[in-house]
């Protein structure tokens, strides 16, 4: 007797464990399997695109804070440098040596929090996010010292940053660089070769590297899926140019790639802020910058590898104190087109961790 | 002595009590069913703290620390604030089924300490039969898993309740197969008399039984990696997602009650039971009760969840296929090496064991799954 059956919707978020925020996937199941998934977003809307336009450039950058919570030194760094290239400011030395340090700082903390949530999909009781949640205690101790703040640091400034370090910090950063590569090798005794984490994640989710190329996928989901792309070598922007590191891509494009491209651009941060650490000279930390900037007419974009792709900033420029357009280019938004051609087809479990393996940031979606 | 005809050993615990006590067996019964009770929540309050801290040591954080010295009186301030919760009941659920699901889950676990020998003679009711009612009561629980799914009318509720179902059905066959391995050293399916056989723990002669039970046992109690009825990543709380106040409570106790009758099943089929040195009966079997728990704890704290057509491909390709051999070899030794020295047999069990896992592992892979849609 063959019973009857029939698709029905399952609608996960926008308030559930997994969704990263307020996401909501309106997901088609028959069974355990995904027939369809819409996504839906727009929840934690606030508008930032256009309150910008009534700011001043300066009075923006604790926005910018806003945009992708778990890097707000990536998102400071891509505006102010969108800034300086539009009304040509120049950056002293120190503060690129500065910048570089924390963003790639902030690449660690937001891989961590990427990694574990991961693991958390998986099923993984809180564990490895709290394994990695401790390093990135560590993280935001060193921002705390420099600029006083655990979460929106509205540390950079156009043409420099904020303020100098204070003396306890260069100390404790080469604690921590040092420490930084055994707690990586930590997690991949842990982690790499678990049977279980193997069989969830192999194979599953495989974005294919024209479709990736084709919804302009960038950061560790481009690179998973072997598009060896970072916009540090690509171009080159601060002092990037001055250090040695590699860039890891994934083969397949499945979770498990998108897991250990994110693992392996730990390891290079720490590399590069171990450079950066040598290389750093002492010197001002911010140029000359009038206090009401009015650049020149004009449009600019600019933008940086942040943990989570390519994070740009187009300004328009009308040659008033405020942008007169402000657009954000958000990797997580741009990534997240992908999702509904990655789950379908895969269990409701699958789904779960595809999701979690784009790793996004509500906050930067719907900004 | 008399004997009364229920179908009990005369070997019972109740039947070598004094006879002349005031109100007879029934008093006795009364009165040890209340000592079961005591000791089952006592137990399930302390697994409640214990799981937290550990939980918490494994997690590199503290755990509950603030309610009385190491946090020992959390479990009770938990349970007042269940109590004192509203209970909700959802408008469109089946009100009936609803409220019957946590009582349906929860007895069965109950029953089955009726048979559980806490030392030689401590037991309610030392049935001929113990291993056999165990395995048909606890099988009984998946029911009321069933019924909250589906009197919540919820979706979650309800894919959890059918994975639950699936699963459990599943598991309860390579655990049988792996139970028959004991019962087949043992020559009987009493509880105290599988005890009163292992001179050497069982887990020595049949440390692939050990391992298909212990695995089937995770899965049939819901825990990691087999949580996928609760799977809070992915189905919120699973089949308990509407519930709320002392019926949450009950769902809650139920999980650790089972968590303590499977602690307490594999110390009386393979680790020897209350027998130990030196020690009260007593204290062994808690001390056994107490290890097989915090190895539950550290495979919960450690292991990602499976996906469920890997738990279902894991139960019907990797374990029964091994349970299924483990019982055959099982079967020859009994019959063609009765003679021989313990010693031998247990080496050999054990390579085989080590053998037989390497070997299945080389062949069956669990993974893949899409669709196409």
């Amino acid at each position: 007797m063959a019973i009857k059956t029939e698709p029905f919707v399952l609608n996960i978020g926008p308030a559930h464990p997994s969704t990263h925020g307020v996401f909501r996937m309106r997901t088609t199941l028959d069974g355990e399997v995904v027939l369809d998934m819409e996504p839906v977003f727009g929840y934690l809307h606030r508008g930032i695109e256009k309150l910008a336009e009534t700011r001043t450039y300066t009075q923006n950058i604790p926005f910018t804070d806003r945009l992708d919570y778990l890097a707000s030194m990536s998102n400071n760094l891509a505006y102010v440098m969108a800034v300086e290239k539009l009304a040509g400011i120049p950056v002293p030395e120190r503060a690129e040596y500065l910048r570089v340090i924390m963003a790639e700082l902030q690449r660690l903390a937001s891989h961590l929090i990427a990694v574990g949530a991961f693991l958390n999909d998986c099923g993984a009781f809180m564990t490895p996010i709290l394994y990695m949640i401790r390093e990135r205690e560590k993280i935001l101790d060193l921002f705390e010292m420099v600029c006083g703040q655990r979460l929106t640091y509205n540390y950079m400034r156009i043409g420099g940053v904020s303020h100098d370090i204070p003396e306890e910090f260069l100390p404790a950063l080469g604690r921590f660089v040092k420490e930084m590569p055994g707690f990586i090798d930590e997690y991949d005794q842990l982690l790499a070769e678990n049977e279980i984490l193997l069989v969830r994640s192999k194979g599953v989710g495989i974005l294919p590297k024209e479709l990736a190329i084709n919804i302009s996928a960038s950061g560790p989901v481009l690179r998973a899926s072997g598009v060896k792309r970072d916009i540090r070598k690509v171009d080159p922007y601060s002092v990037y140019e001055r250090f040695e590191f590699d860039i890891p891509t994934g083969s397949v494009g499945d979770c498990y790639d998108r897991y250990w491209v994110r693992m392996q651009e730990m390891r290079q941060s720490t590399r590069i802020i171990k450079q950066a650490l040598e290389q750093l000279s002492s010197g001002e930390v911010q140029s000359q910058v009038p206090q009401r900037l009015h650049p020149p007419v004009g449009e600019v974009y600019g933008h940086i590898e942040a943990p989570k792709g390519e994070l740009g900033f187009y300004l328009v420029s009308d040659n008033s104190i405020a942008p007169y357009r402000f657009h954000i280019r958000a990797p997580s938004l741009i990534n997240l087109t992908a999702l509904r051609d990655m789950i379908i087809g895969w269990k409701l479990a699958d789904a779960i961790i595809i999701f979690g393996s784009i790793d996004i940031c509500m906050g930067e979606v719907d900004r | 002595m008399t004997t009364v005809e229920t179908g009990f050993n005369s070997g019972s615990s109740l039947a070598s009590l004094p006879p002349d006590w005031p109100g007879g067996y029934w008093l006795h019964w009364g009165v040890f069913v209340i000592i079961i009770l005591a000791f089952v929540f006592l137990t399930v309050l302390i697994f409640i703290w214990l799981e937290r801290r550990l939980i918490g040591r494994f997690q590199v954080r503290l755990g509950p620390n603030r309610a009385g010295p190491f946090g020992i009186l959390q479990p009770i301030a938990d349970a007042i604030k269940i109590l004192l919760k509203e209970d909700i009941v959802p408008a469109k659920g089946d009100k009936l089924v609803f409220w019957l699901a946590p009582v349906v889950a929860f007895v069965p676990v109950l029953l089955i300490f009726a048979v559980i020998p806490f030392q030689g003679g401590a037991l309610l009711a030392d049935l001929n039969i113990g291993i056999l009612y165990i395995v048909a009561v606890s099988s009984v629980s998946v029911i009321g898993i069933f019924m909250a799914g589906w009197g919540s009318n919820n979706k979650y509720s309800l894919i959890g309740a059918m994975r639950t179902i699936a699963q459990v059905i599943s598991y309860e066959i390579p655990m049988g197969l792996a139970i028959i391995g004991v019962v087949l050293i043992a020559g009987s399916l009493s509880l105290t008399d599988i005890v009163a056989a292992q001179n050497i723990p069982f887990i020595l002669f049949q440390p692939l039984g050990f391992l298909i039970f212990f695995i089937a046992a995770l899965a049939e109690i819901n825990r990691t990696p087999f949580d996928v009825m609760e799977a809070d990543s992915e189905l919120v709380a699973g089949f308990h997602t509407e519930y709320s106040g002392m019926k949450f409570g009950l769902f809650y106790l139920m999980e650790y009650a089972e968590v303590l009758a499977i602690s307490a099943i594999v110390t009386t089929l393979f680790l020897g039971g209350w027998r130990g040195p030196v020690l009260p009966p007593v204290l062994w079997f808690l001390i056994k009760v107490f290890a097989m728990f915090f190895i539950i704890v550290w495979v919960r704290s450690t292991i990602p969840r499976v996906r469920i057509d890997q738990i279902m491909g894991f139960a019907w390709k990797f374990l029964l296929p091994l349970a299924l051999i483990n019982m055959f070899i099982t079967g020859l030794e009994v019959i063609l090496l009765p003679e021989v020295l313990p010693w031998p047999i247990i080496f050999l069990n054990l390579a085989i064991a080590a053998g037989l896992v390497v070997l299945w592992s080389k062949f069956f892979r669990l993974g893949g799954g899409r669709v196409e849609v």
